[in-house]
């Protein structure tokens, strides 16, 4: 039996160097052919094993990026399957890209450990690693279905569980209808559903569109700057995001108090929150911004704590830290251009605020002089490759993963829209609703089992 | 003691399998294992109410017409026995796909019964025997290599301690445990129709390790013809050409005078009657414990779920042809007699209307089917079967297939042949039985086409197609009914192919025909199978373009145009099943302790252990199983594997 063939990321992203999308299965090589035109002009099915190519990814006539890529077919791969690894060179976004085309042109998203499974089950491993094996299997599991739940929370799986549940009704309507045709009719009904299959379709379209624009995009480090009103917060943003604006997106419906920028630095996704300086204020605007900042603090991935150098870290700091202790942070002394006094005092300050708060780092820093950019750069990094805060890679998976979900519950509804307009039966339509309503479920995460039948029973009084 | 007394002093006598019931289950269970050359006996409680109908006079409707012809592809008796005693039949959903076509007959339910019973009664190798079943006998199955289950069964005791010895017992007693029949405060610890139930079994069950549930379920009142108004009713009539069920039944036998049914409403007093009364319902003040089917609700159950709901159809049926009673469809109910006859009475046409039979709510224990293998044997119970509404299933025709598969399983446990599961994409057989002993049921359980998710190929027009290959190898198909199936598949294929390769051009007859059926005219030549594929087109319409068409049956006719005017719908069913299938054929072992693999996550070791899964098809369709859990499990699988092979070479060296 052949295998569906499978494509994902499977290098780290956020790297500003190399990505690489692996295809693998028995059409690897056909879909690596579809999308991609190497130098020579040769195809990859007309390639020798275990060769490198250089050349172009096309979508269309529509040159992506510049690639080299790697053909091994099985059984010497690691899948042991044929497997075609592209090496996207151009940054994050174009290997995401690199990774749709592969998935409009035949290939399906690899489950979370999936790529290991096959390996295994391919007799890549030895019997010792099978235990190993299902561990990462129920590990990435978990991840991504955690990764895929925390990113959804709010408008879109709002949109999404209202479709799941207009297209439930719809074939609740048809299915009582078929298991009871004297009680329920299904007069004119084709007309009446191709109505709400516009409504939907568009709908799956501008959240499938979103994806593509970037708009809506929650991917990245969240990454939220802490402190005390005037120690330099809103410069920080501006600089970091002044180091390259790739996507600026200004969150509507947010509150005017909290600023989110997304952020490329050195090829790792930030999403940079500003927030209003925390103190005791009888004020209550100012109090609602205060409490806001305080939430956005705990839900953050990485906190960028601003601390004034000029006055060192007093009692209100220390409260602030209180409430995000748990947090990977690193510390900023700021203004450290406007600080007077003896040399060794910084450094004996940052030493006890390594030491009490044990943060990530401590950096002295200089908006204004721009000093200390590099060290912050760095211990991003470090914090990120060490693997201390995640978001990144899976969160990108998982977002490529609900867009192609969403393509194909697009798909799956053109079908029923084709055979009301061919004149089908109505129990055609419900065979594809359902494969519609079955991908959305998967991207909300939410079961199928029985469904239908308490749909069916809860909202059509059937029978005798 | 006593029993033990009884037992020396009483009968014993030794049969190959047992049927413990006489309904629809028990029926086609007695009749397939005997028919398979088995000494059978069934048990009844009354002869009398062999394939009693105590419900709804009617054999098929929406997924049910579907396990019929099913049931009938395979060799069982049901599809033959309501052709034979029908007074009306119907095809339901006609105007959609024809994969939710369903055959309805209304049953003479006399005459059903009375022919059951008599092919009953003159099967070779099958025993009626009258008695109450009150005790199974099991002993310990420790010297069972080959068997997985801690006991086996050696028969079993009647009330009078006699004593039957099988290999194999089947336990069909439909809704008699501990039966008990309400409306009102009045409460009969009876089964249908006032039959004796039976009481003593469950204990013996139980003593067993066998969990029991309490289920309810419910009929309507049957009235008296004389005291309807008809006059402000609608008729309803059978079809003009009948189809039979069985594809045994000459079609032409089936063209009979039928009987009409009418339809009338319920309306807002009638449900003002039933609010009003609601105090008195034992559903709604907690006398009634049992589980009901949403499905079948009662109509004080309608009136208060749907209380926008103006009004609801109330079907009128006529219960045989040599009787006055009618049933009335749609109002099932529990409400004392007083308010049941004052309710009824408020319908157009019944405003007179004298009751025969009152309605009544019926309680009764059934097992948790989750403790049946898909052979419908219990997992703990070498050679015990469980068939029809004991497993939580309703309705005559799901207990009928049921019966069936555990008589012929039960029938090649005691031969020593491999047992018969049909899967999810074989037939609704399968389905029934899938859900029945893989999900969480918690009301009896009716069959639907949206329960079937490859209902494209599971029609009731290929049934024959599908199974009756299967029903020949099991030895209940004859060989001419065979071959006659071979030769219509060869011409079904040998038909589509012609048309497929038959061009027809741009001629002036072509454009013709193609007008008078406002299709689109050809601007180039093409098949014949593609103009079939046209939804204003049939083959039938064709007829005057094709010259060289054969001659040949409206039933080879009927799948030629599905095969081709459906074959997209088709092929990527074809294609899903292909993916189900892989994981169905990997099989997992019997009383496995699935905590030995630790990356199982806790639900999912829980659910696996209590539902033993066959396959790793069925382990995923568990609530509670993620597919996660299932890759884990094919890791685990492929371990197990390698090492035995690894296990194996060591030996062989």
């Amino acid at each position: 039996m052949k295998e569906e063939t499978i494509a994902a990321i499977s290098t780290a992203l956020g790297s500003s160097g190399i990505g690489i999308v692996r295809i693998s299965g028995s059409e690897a090589v056909e879909v690596a052919d579809r999308i991609f035109r190497s130098r020579t002009g040769k195809k990859l099915a007309a390639c020798k094993s275990h060769t490198i190519h250089y050349g172009e990814i096309y979508e269309g006539n529509h040159r992506i990026d510049e690639v080299l890529v790697m053909l091994m077919r099985g059984p010497r791969s690691y899948t042991t399957e044929d497997t075609v690894e592209i090496n996207c060179h151009g940054g994050i976004y174009l290997v995401k890209k690199v990774l749709r085309l592969a998935l409009e042109n035949g290939a399906r998203m690899a489950e979370p450990g999936e790529f290991t499974k096959r390996a295994f089950l391919g007799g890549r491993m030895d019997l010792s690693q099978a235990e190993a094996v299902m561990d990462v299997i129920r590990s990435d599991n978990e991840y991504a279905l955690d990764a895929s739940i925390r990113q959804l929370k709010g408008e879109i799986s709002q949109a999404i569980r209202e479709m799941r549940s207009s297209l439930l009704y719809e074939i609740a309507r048809i299915e009582s209808a078929l298991d009871d045709p004297e009680h329920i009719s299904l007069e004119g009904y084709g007309e009446k559903l191709q109505i709400l299959l516009c409504e939907i379709i568009e709908r799956v379209r501008k959240l499938i569109d979103s994806f593509d624009s970037g708009r809506q995009m929650k991917e990245g480090i969240k990454t939220v700057i802490l402190g005390k009103p005037n120690v330099g917060k809103s410069s920080l943003l501006n600089l970091l995001a002044g180091e390259e604006r790739a996507i600026v997106t200004e969150m509507a419906g947010t509150t005017r108090d909290v600023l989110e920028e997304s952020v490329l630095l050195d090829g790792i996704r930030l999403r940079l929150l500003d927030t209003a300086g925390i103190r005791k204020t009888e004020d209550q605007v100012e109090r609602i911004g205060v409490e806001r900042a305080y939430q956005q603090g705990k839900d953050a991935d990485l906190v960028l704590y601003v601390a004034d150098a000029a006055s060192g870290v007093d009692e209100q700091d220390r409260e602030i830290y209180q409430t995000i202790q748990e947090k990977r942070m690193i510390v900023l002394l700021n203004k450290t251009d406007l600080r007077d006094g003896e040399e060794g005092e910084l450094e004996i300050l940052s030493r006890t605020i390594l030491k009490d708060w044990n943060p990530e780092a401590v950096i002295l820093f200089s908006a204004q002089e721009k000093i200390g950019m590099d060290a912050l750069k760095e211990a991003i990094r470090n914090v990120f490759f060490e693997g201390k805060v995640f978001a990144s890679e899976e969160i990108h998976i998982t977002n490529i993963r609900h867009w192609n979900l969403l393509k194909e519950a697009k798909r799956s509804l053109v079908l029923v829209q084709d055979s009301i307009e061919k004149g089908m039966p109505e129990d055609f339509y419900s065979i594809d609703l359902m494969a519609a309503y079955e991908k959305l479920g998967l991207i909300v995460g939410e079961e199928i089992e029985e469904d239908l039948v308490n749909e069916i029973f809860g909202k059509f009084c059937m029978g005798k | 003691m006593r029993a033990e007394r009884e037992a020396m002093a009483g009968i014993e006598e030794r049969y190959d399998v047992i049927v413990v019931g006489g309904g629809h289950a028990g029926c086609e269970a007695a009749l397939a294992a005997a028919r398979l050359g088995l000494e059978t006996i069934v048990f009844t409680v009354s002869v009398d109410s062999i394939a009693l109908m105590p419900c709804n006079p009617n054999i098929g409707g929406s997924s049910k017409g579907h396990l019929v012809r099913e049931l009938d592809a395979l060799g069982g008796e049901m599809g033959k026995n309501i052709d034979q005693t029908f007074i009306q039949s119907k095809m339901l959903n006609a105007s959609k796909g024809p994969a939710v076509h369903s055959l309805r007959a209304q049953a003479d339910k006399q005459e059903y019964t009375r022919q059951m019973r008599m092919t009953l009664e003159n099967t070779d190798h099958l025993t009626i025997k009258q008695a109450e079943v009150t005790e199974i006998l099991t002993e310990s199955n420790s010297w069972e290599e080959k068997s997985v289950s801690k006991k086996r069964i050696c028969g079993i005791v009647t009330a009078s301690g006699a004593r039957y010895l099988a290999g194999a017992v089947i336990l069909a007693t439909g809704v008699y445990l501990r039966a008990r029949c309400i409306y009102g405060d009045v409460s009969v610890n009876t089964g249908p129709n006032g039959l004796q139930a039976a009481n003593r079994l469950t204990a013996s069950l139980q003593e067993n390790g066998i969990v029991i549930r309490r289920f309810k379920t419910g009929t309507p009142a049957r009235v008296d013809r004389r005291s309807i108004d008809f006059s402000k009713m609608e008729e309803q009539f059978g079809d003009p050409r009948v189809e039979p069920f069985s594809f045994t039944t000459d079609p032409e036998s089936v063209q009979i005078r039928q009987d009409s049914c009418w339809l009338t409403y319920t309306n807002e007093k009638t449900h003002e009657i039933i609010r009003k009364n609601l105090d008195r319902s034992p559903l709604y003040c907690g006398v009634i414990e049992g589980t009901g089917p949403r499905y079948c609700p009662s109509i004080e159950d309608k009136v208060v779920k749907f209380p926008d709901k103006e009004r609801h159809q109330v079907f009128v049926e006529p219960e045989g042809r040599y009787t006055n009673e009618m049933y009335l469809g749609g109002m099932s109910s529990s409400l004392p007699e007083d308010v049941q006859v004052e309710m009824y009475r408020t319908v157009p046409g019944l405003e007179q209307v004298k009751i025969v039979r009152n309605a009544y709510a019926i309680e009764y224990d059934s097992i948790d089917p989750g403790q049946l293998f898909a052979t419908l044997e219990f997992k703990e119970i070498h050679g015990l079967f469980g068939a029809g509404q004991i497993n939580g299933s309703s309705g005559y025709e799901e207990a009928a297939v049921q019966g069936f598969m555990a008589g012929v399983n039960a029938a090649r446990l005691v031969k020593g042949e491999e047992s018969i599961v049909l899967d999810r994409s074989q037939a609704y057989i399968g389905v029934l039985i899938d859900d029945l002993v893989t999900k969480e049921n918690t009301e009896p359980y009716r069959m639907m086409t949206s329960r079937a998710e490859y209902r494209l190929l599971l029609r009731q027009d290929n049934a024959d197609q599908r199974l009756t290959p299967m029903g020949y190898r099991i030895g209940l198909i004859e060989e001419e009914r065979y071959q006659k199936l071979l030769e219509k598949q060869r011409q079904i294929q040998e038909e589509i192919r012609r048309l497929e390769e038959t061009t027809v051009g741009t001629s002036a007859a072509v454009q013709e025909l193609l007008k008078m059926y406002e299709s689109t005219e050809l601007k180039s030549g093409t098949t014949l199978a593609e103009l079939i594929r046209r939804p204003e087109l049939s083959y039938e319409k064709l007829e005057p373009l094709d010259e060289k068409r054969p001659v040949l049956s409206p039933s080879v006719i009927e799948q030629v145009n599905i095969e081709i005017k459906y074959e997209g719908y088709i092929k990527r069913q074809t294609q899903q099943v292909k993916q189900f299938e892989k994981l169905e054929k990997k099989k997992l072992e019997p009383n496995f302790d699935y905590s030995q693999i630790g990356s199982l996550r806790l639900e999912a070791i829980q659910k696996l252990n209590r539902y033993q899964p066959a396959s790793i098809g069925q382990a995923s369709r568990i609530a509670g199983v993620s597919p996660a859990d299932i890759s884990v499990l094919l890791v685990y699988l492929e371990q197990r594997n390698r090492r035995r092979r690894e296990e194996k070479n060591a030996i062989d060296e």
